[in-house]
Order: C-alpha cells, then sequence, then structure tokens
C-alpha cells in the first residue's frame, strides 16, 4: 500500500477521552491530553494506547495489523523505551477498530500499510509511554512523600534511594490512575536509548507462532457457526445467470446455498462439506461483459502501448534531440506479469451478525473503509459493527483492498442467510483466481550515449492499469497520474540529462492491487537492469558508474550503495562460475542497495549469496529490520525466478494454486548478510523496501554470467 | 461411521465421513487450530502434523485411513527435540506472520529426531516440502542448527 494517501475519509480526533465497551476506562492520552487516566477492573490505563495490570504486565493496544513485519514488537518497544519497562514485562494486543483513537497518521483512517506502521507511530507511542512513567512516578511520590524529581525506572521498578522504597508497576497503577495526564511528557535523548536500536529483543509474538497457539481468523470458531465457501466467476466481470445446488445440498453437512453479488455461497456445518459443496453446484454465468482476452494479448496490447508516447510524468531537458544526436541509442523493452499476493492463509473471516449489529473476526488492513463497506451491505452505522483485528497469514498489500471486495463479501454472506454466526473461508483457488494482482506492467526504454558513454538521454515508458483509479484512493491522482504504476521511474537518484518519464493509462478487465513495494516492484528492474546495461556499453562499472552518476543531493543512495560494495567486496562483477550483480533502490523512503552472487544452475539463476544494505532512518528493532530485509529478499526473488499468472485464451486464470505458482522453497533461500546504516533520522519503512532490488541484482549478475538479460520475467519465460 | 485414533495422547472417535481430511476433523472438531490450511493439495506444509511419528500432510489424509492411528500436533509437541526447536525459533525470531510455522516446527521436530546432526542438504530436504511466503527460511536453517546443537550433550 502506499504512504502518500491522506486525509481518506478524515476521521478527525476527537475530543472524547473515553473508550466506550473497554474494561472500565481507558484514557485517549494522544487525542485529549487534559483529561485523567482511570483504574479499570483489569488495571489501569494511562491512555488508548497503553494498559498496565496488577501483575506488572504493560499491554501496548497496536493500532496496526500484525502481518508478520513486526507491528506487535516496534510499537510496544517505543513505549517500553519510554517508560523504562523491562522487556520481558511487555505485551502486545490488537487495537480495536476505531479511528478516532487509532488513526494511521500517514492515511487519515485506521490502517495498516505503504510501510508507514512506525513511521506514523514513533512519536506517539513514545508520547504515550512517557505520559505512563510520569504518572506512575507521580503516584509513588505521592504515596512515599518524596520529590518526583528523586524517584528513578529502572526496568520497570519504580524507585526511591533516599528511602529505600521501590515498586513495580502493578502496586502503583491505581494510584496512577488518579493523577494528571502530562500534556508534553519529556521524551528521552536517543542517546539514552536502551531498548530502541538494541539486540535481542523477542518478538513479542514469537512464542505464540511458534506453538501454535496464535489466532489468525481462521482459527475463530462461534457458537453455531457455519462454515461458507464461494464459487466465483470464471472469468473477471461474469455474473450468475442461474445455479443448481441440488448436487450440493445432497452433501451431509451442506445446509444451504444462496446467491450473493459476488457469486454463489455455499453454507455448511463444516469445512469439508463447505467445500465439497462449492464444487458440487453448477453455475450458468452470463460472461457479456467479462474480460476474455488472454494475459499474453493484454500484454501485446500493453507492450505497444508503451512503444507509444504517453502522458508526461516527468521531463527535463529534450530528450528526442539527444537521441537524435546520440553517439549510441540502446533499448529494451520489458514485460512483468500479473502476480497473485498467494499469503498462506487464504481470505478469510468471521461475522455475527444481529439484528442490532454484527460482530467481526478478520485480517483486514483498512478496517475503516472495510468497516464502512460492511455497513453499506448491511445497511447499518458502522460504529454497529463491533470488528476484531486478528493475525494475519500474510498479505503483502491483498488484505488492504480499496473496494474492501473480501469484506462486503463476508458482509453479503451473512444479510444472505439472516442472522447467524458464518466463516467465510476461500479455498486457494478462490484466493489465487480472485484477481486484485500485481498489474501486468510494461516498459519501454530508451538511452543515448555520447562517444565517450556517458549517458545524454533516458526515457522511459510505462504502460500498465491503475490501481487507484476509481476508487477511494483516486485522490492520490494528480493531473490524471497514478503515481503508484510509476514510482521508481521517476525522481531517480542519478543525474540524467534529457530525460522523459511517460506513462500510458491501460484498461483490462483484471482486478488489480499493490503488492509489496508497488509500483517498484517492476520499476527497479527496469531502470536497475537497464542502467546497468548502459553503463557496460559505456566502459563503466556497475558500481563505480552509479556512483559517479547520483545526485548529490541523494548521499543516502550513494552510502547504501557503497556500503553493500563493502561488505561483498565487489570489484565487479567477478569471473568465473559465480558472478555478482547489485541494484539500488529508494522506496517508502527508505534506501536499500543489494548485491547477489549467481551461479548457473541448469539453465536457471541459482542465488548463492546476497549483500543487503539498509538506511531505514532510526532501526528501532535491528532484528525485526534484518528479518524484514531477508524476507523482501526472498519474496522478490521467488517471484522473479517463477511467478505469473496467466489468463488463456477466453479469460480463464490458468493458475489456481502453488502447484502451478510456485513459490520459493528453502533450497532457493540465499545465505543473506544485512548491514544497518545508523542514522539518527526519523524511522521510515522496512516491509516493503527489502523487495525491489533483489531481482535487479539477480538479472544483472546473470546478465554477467551469461550475457543474456531477462527483459521478461519470471525468468523461466523470460529465458524461452 | 466412527473412527477411533489418539490425538496428542488422547482417545479420540470422530463419526465423520470417512473423505474428512484429518485437517478439518482436527480444527473443526477438534478446535486444534494450529495445524494449517494453505492449499489442501499437500503443497505448502501448513498442516504438517506427526502420524504414527512421522510427518504427514493432514490435509490430503482422509480420516477413513487412520483407525487405530497415533496422532500429534503442533499443540503437543513433546521431547527434546520439540523443546530444542521451539526454544531457538523463539530466540532467533523465525516467525513474522507465523501462519506457516506451526507445520515448519513439526518438520523441524521430525527432522532432529530421526537425523540428530543434520547437515545443510539435509534440512533443505526435510524442509523442501513446507512453504514460508515470508520466506524465513535462512533463520528456520539458522535454528535447526541452534537446536541440534543444544541437544549435544
Amino acid at each position: 500500500m502506499h504512504p502518500s494517501i491522506k486525509k481518506l475519509t478524515a476521521p478527525r480526533p476527537t475530543r472524547r477521552g473515553f473508550l466506550a465497551g473497554s474494561a472500565g476506562l481507558v484514557l485517549g492520552l494522544y487525542l485529549a491530553p487534559k483529561a485523567r487516566a482511570s483504574a479499570t477492573g483489569e488495571g489501569y490505563a494511562p491512555n488508548a494506547f497503553v494498559r498496565i495490570a496488577p501483575d506488572d504486565s504493560v499491554t501496548v493496544l497496536v493500532k496496526h495489523i500484525e502481518i508478520g513485519q513486526g507491528a506487535n514488537t516496534g510499537l510496544p518497544i517505543l513505549v517500553a523505551e519510554e517508560m523504562d519497562a523491562d522487556w520481558s514485562q511487555m505485551r502486545a494486543e490488537q487495537a480495536p477498530v476505531d479511528p478516532s483513537r487509532y488513526v494511521n497518521t500517514a492515511f487519515g483512517v485506521q490502517g495498516t500499510g505503504g510501510s508507514t506502521g512506525l513511521s506514523n507511530s514513533y512519536m506517539t507511542m513514545r508520547q504515550a509511554g512517557a505520559a505512563a512513567r510520569a504518572m506512575l512516578v507521580a503516584a509513588a511520590a505521592d504515596e512515599w512523600g518524596v520529590p518526583a524529581g528523586e524517584i528513578t525506572v529502572t526496568k520497570g521498578v519504580v524507585a526511591h534511594e533516599g528511602s529505600g522504597k521501590s515498586s513495580g508497576f502493578g502496586a502503583l497503577a491505581e494510584a496512577a490512575a488518579g493523577m494528571p495526564v502530562p500534556e508534553n511528557p519529556a521524551l528521552k535523548d536517543p542517546a539514552e536509548f536502551t531498548l530502541i536500536g538494541g539486540e535481542g529483543v523477542t518478538r513479542l509474538d514469537a512464542e505464540a507462532k511458534t506453538n501454535g497457539s496464535a489466532q489468525f481468523s481462521i482459527d475463530v470458531y462461534r457458537e453455531g457457526m457455519q462454515v461458507v465457501a464461494m464459487v466465483h466467476p470464471p472469468k473477471f466481470g461474469a455474473v450468475v445467470v442461474s445455479f443448481d445446488d441440488s448436487a450440493a445440498m445432497e452433501i451431509s453437512g451442506v445446509n444451504a446455498v444462496r446467491q450473493v453479488p459476488s457469486g454463489i455461497a455455499v453454507y455448511a456445518g463444516n469445512t469439508f462439506a463447505a467445500f465439497k459443496g462449492r464444487d458440487a453446484v453448477t453455475v450458468e454465468w452470463d460472461e457479456s461483459g467479462a474480460e476474455t482476452r488472454s494475459s499474453d494479448e493484454i500484454a501485446r496490447v500493453f507492450a505497444e502501448a508503451a512503444r507509444a508516447p504517453g502522458k508526461v510524468a516527468e521531463a527535463a531537458g529534450d530528450v528526442d534531440t539527444a537521441l537524435e544526436n546520440a553517439a549510441e541509442v540502446i533499448e529494451a523493452d520489458y514485460l512483468f506479469p500479473y502476480l497473485a499476493h498467494a499469503a498462506l492463509e487464504p481470505l478469510d473471516g468471521v461475522i455475527e451478525l444481529r439484528e442490532d449489529g454484527a460482530e467481526v473476526w478478520a485480517g483486514e488492513q483498512i478496517p475503516t473503509i472495510s468497516r464502512q463497506a460492511m455497513g453499506g451491505v448491511l445497511g447499518m452505522e458502522p460504529g454497529k459493527i463491533e470488528m476484531h483485528t486478528m493475525f494475519a497469514g500474510g498479505s503483502f498489500g491483498r488484505r488492504a483492498t480499496p473496494d474492501s471486495h473480501f469484506a462486503a463479501e463476508l458482509a453479503n454472506v451473512a444479510k444472505a442467510a439472516g442472522p447467524g454466526a458464518y466463516k467465510l473461508v476461500y479455498t486457494r483457488e478462490n484466493d489465487m483466481q480472485a484477481g486484485y494482482y500485481r498489474p501486468l506492467t510494461a516498459h519501454h526504454l530508451k538511452a543515448g550515449l555520447d562517444a565517450d558513454g556517458n549517458i545524454t538521454a533516458w526515457l522511459n515508458t510505462v504502460a500498465n492499469q491503475s490501481i487507484i483509479a476509481d476508487t477511494p484512493f483516486a485522490m492520490m491522482m494528480k493531473d490524471g497520474l497514478d503515481p503508484t504504476s510509476y514510482e521508481g521511474s521517476n525522481d531517480l537518484a542519478y543525474d540524467l540529462p534529457n530525460t522523459r518519464l511517460s506513462w500510458a493509462q491501460m484498461d483490462a478487465g483484471v482486478p488489480t492491487l499493490w503488492w509489496r513495494s508497488v509500483g517498484h516492484t517492476h520499476t527497479a528492474y527496469a531502470v536497475e537492469t537497464f542502467l546497468d546495461r548502459v553503463l557496460e556499453a559505456g566502459g563503466n562499472d556497475p558500481v563505480e558508474g552509479r556512483l559517479a552518476l547520483m545526485r548529490e543531493d541523494r548521499p543516502r543512495d550513494a552510502a547504501v550503495l557503497s556500503r553493500v560494495a563493502e561488505m561483498a567486496g565487489w570489484s565487479g562483477p567477478g569471473m568465473g562460475d559465480k558472478r555478482m550483480g547489485v541494484a539500488v533502490v529508494r522506496s517508502f523512503g527508505s534506501y536499500v542497495a543489494q548485491i547477489a552472487e549467481v551461479e548457473d544452475r541448469d539453465g536457471s539463476p541459482h542465488v548463492t549469496r546476497v549483500w543487503c544494505a539498509v538506511d531505514c532512518g532510526l532501526a528501532v528493532t535491528p532484528d525485526v529490520v534484518r528479518a524484514q530485509m531477508e524476507g523482501g529478499i526472498g519474496f522478490g526473488l521467488g517471484s522473479m525466478l517463477h511467478d505469473e499468472i496467466t489468463l488463456d485464451e477466453g479469460g480463464r486464470v490458468r493458475q489456481s494454486n502453488y502447484d502451478g505458482y510456485p513459490m520459493l522453497r528453502i533450497g532457493e533461500m540465499p545465505q543473506i548478510e544485512v548491514s544497518i546504516i545508523q542514522s539518527e533520522e526519523n524511522p521510515t519503512g522496512v516491509g516493503e523496501p527489502g523487495t525491489p532490488p533483489i531481482a535487479p541484482a539477480v538479472a544483472n549478475a546473470w546478465r554477467a554470467l551469461t550475457g543474456k538479460m531477462p527483459y521478461r520475467l519470471p525468468f523461466a519465460r523470460g529465458a524461452a | 461411521m466412527a473412527i477411533s485414533l489418539t490425538v496428542n495422547g488422547n482417545a479420540v472417535t470422530l463419526d465423520a465421513d470417512p473423505e474428512t481430511p484429518l485437517l478439518w476433523a482436527l480444527r473443526d472438531e477438534l478446535r486444534l487450530t494450529g495445524t494449517k490450511f494453505g492449499c489442501g493439495i499437500a503443497q505448502c506444509g501448513a498442516c504438517t502434523v506427526l502420524l504414527d511419528g512421522m510427518t504427514g500432510r493432514s490435509c490430503v489424509t482422509p480420516i477413513g485411513t487412520l483407525e487405530g492411528a497415533d496422532v500429534r500436533t503442533i499443540e503437543a509437541l513433546e521431547g527434546a527435540e520439540a523443546e530444542a526447536v521451539q526454544a531457538a525459533w523463539v530466540g532467533i525470531n523465525v516467525p513474522q506472520c507465523g501462519y506457516c510455522q506451526s507445520g515448519q516446527v513439526v518438520a523441524a521436530t521430525a527432522l532432529l529426531q530421526e537425523v540428530p546432526k543434520p547437515t545443510d542438504e539435509d534440512i533443505d530436504n526435510a524442509m523442501a516440502g513446507n512453504i514460508c511466503r515470508c520466506a524465513t527460511y535462512a533463520r528456520i536453517r539458522q535454528a535447526i542448527r541452534q537446536a541440534s546443537d543444544s541437544l549435544e550433550g
């Protein structure tokens, strides 16, 4: 998802200070600084983000969904640091869906995406922790009759040296609740941080995710709950004419079959019966409005458009004249396929519908919008829908749909059957064939060089569908341009004269969506592999050549590139059976350079090692940063090597499961070394930025090894 | 048709369609939700359990084939290898989204029970059937090596 979405439906922070419905009174410190905290039945909650229990445990209410990126660790660290808590007493809990308190300040709605989780919480959560600490200290001062200024807090122990008194947080919690909430609690000087930026922090969700107890929405069971499976249209845009449920209804356990706007819903007493029933329903479809082109045909049209003039997104100098006058012109056409997110937990969710409201358990990245969509379907105020955010078994953007199609479907399933509890579970086939893919994209690039090998012209035209046009996110578009379609092709780190970037907005009936790192999934590959080739034509080393081209105002790009070259002992792509390739990409405010070492294994690249340098500002949890780089590399590598969603002649999606859409497996995972640039800049995201550089780095190494460049991904297709 | 088997050491009788995959019996009937659904065709390993001590894919194992079988799931993994694996998993912060990790932990435990000192190749082979979409593979390898080392002596 993208970070620059502002004020979408913009529920403004309210002055209301109290959370209704939770145990006792919970104060909204951040939103209502003058309000007072209060004790609750289950402990003391100095603000909407922190709860202190009598057993000394401190629970942080995390407003971002935990999809693996580490939100449930990163946000609590910020609180613990300012509270001077001990890490072992910290707990994380998903905050309720309540945008008035838990808004993502980067979006204006409660939502997770665009690698914004830590950056938009950095100050808020520190303030929450500092306020809680100040109130505990005030309570201790009161109780012990000593000056607050003489009280220390260390690893969860509040102490006064002079009197020898000390206490844990729990014993002071109730008294602290009566203290005024400081409006501007003093924050630590970063030089005093002990947890932030430190090592040895165990993820707060690690244990539950190792012993099977972590609760995902698929794990929710309600009294009398039915499991629902869907029959979806076989082609995008097809609609139901009629259906025959007689065979399905004969299956033991199947209770009902209903038509809903998105297809046919099969209701059963258990998942197996629901899935069997799904396969037994026969449907007649109206395909008159469906996308019936094959993906090859769509690709041909897009590639043609990329060779024609598009809408100019960025331009400098006179690229046409520069190309005419160039001593050498190099050009290339790239093609990138539709990609499925293929998170391991298929889309699923639970709804319990009552006459007067509903309760929902789901893993939605933008619950504000999802709840509005459900309210629309059910004809109820969104506030009547209580929503629980569960762990999500991966997302990579898939659970952040601007149209909230899954939440709406869940509501429709309940609406069609009436009050009761329903778990909607996609089969893997539903999940993979539902669309919402990374857009199929064509790039056409052209570069001019002078007689000395200097780059004199750089032209890039991108053709793809817009992810955000005709959605609530369309307000991000400017002058008819969708920046998510070409981000990473513009504002390059390189000082290039005479440039033009254009975009051709294409139409297709295939729903598209952001996929981990969005536009950078293709722009990084096109730009960084093409540049490699152009540098070689000019007689330049891939690292030295890039550094020489770097703009003066982009020192952080240069720094990660220099660092990674050092790490890998770079002295050119190398000789022999293993070669190195490099790429450097800024995305979502973070800077990542990677070098891949590649060998030829039966005609395919096998990546043995990857070196990765990242500048994400202050690294709040270095181990999470490393983990996200590792995971981002594996994610990008798997898709580069194996993956494409294709539509056959007639428009049916060919791939339906992991057999046809293979995931990276352990034997393909390279050894990875990550280095984090020390920085005092505010933290920026790490969930997405690890992904873009790996594919171009591997391709550049492959070209060094074999002389061949895959211009079409995945690799198997490009090499063919 | 009633099928009698042992699940996590307890005698269990399942009165369900014998075609029902063990995965859905565990989850829907016994509420053992640690075992996960990912693909339904034995491609991803999220549903891995121990069947008579060997790893098996519960999504393609009909309960009708399990009369008298001994099933062990993530919720009740036992023994030194399981403890070492789970300690290493937490210590190294292996999980990200965590959805596949029950299957990974079961598979890793079975590996160490069979091969106490696995080579990298042993690890890659034993874990090849378990997809991690978050690509935590580097840490999975590291955690298995660490668990193996911790079991020594």
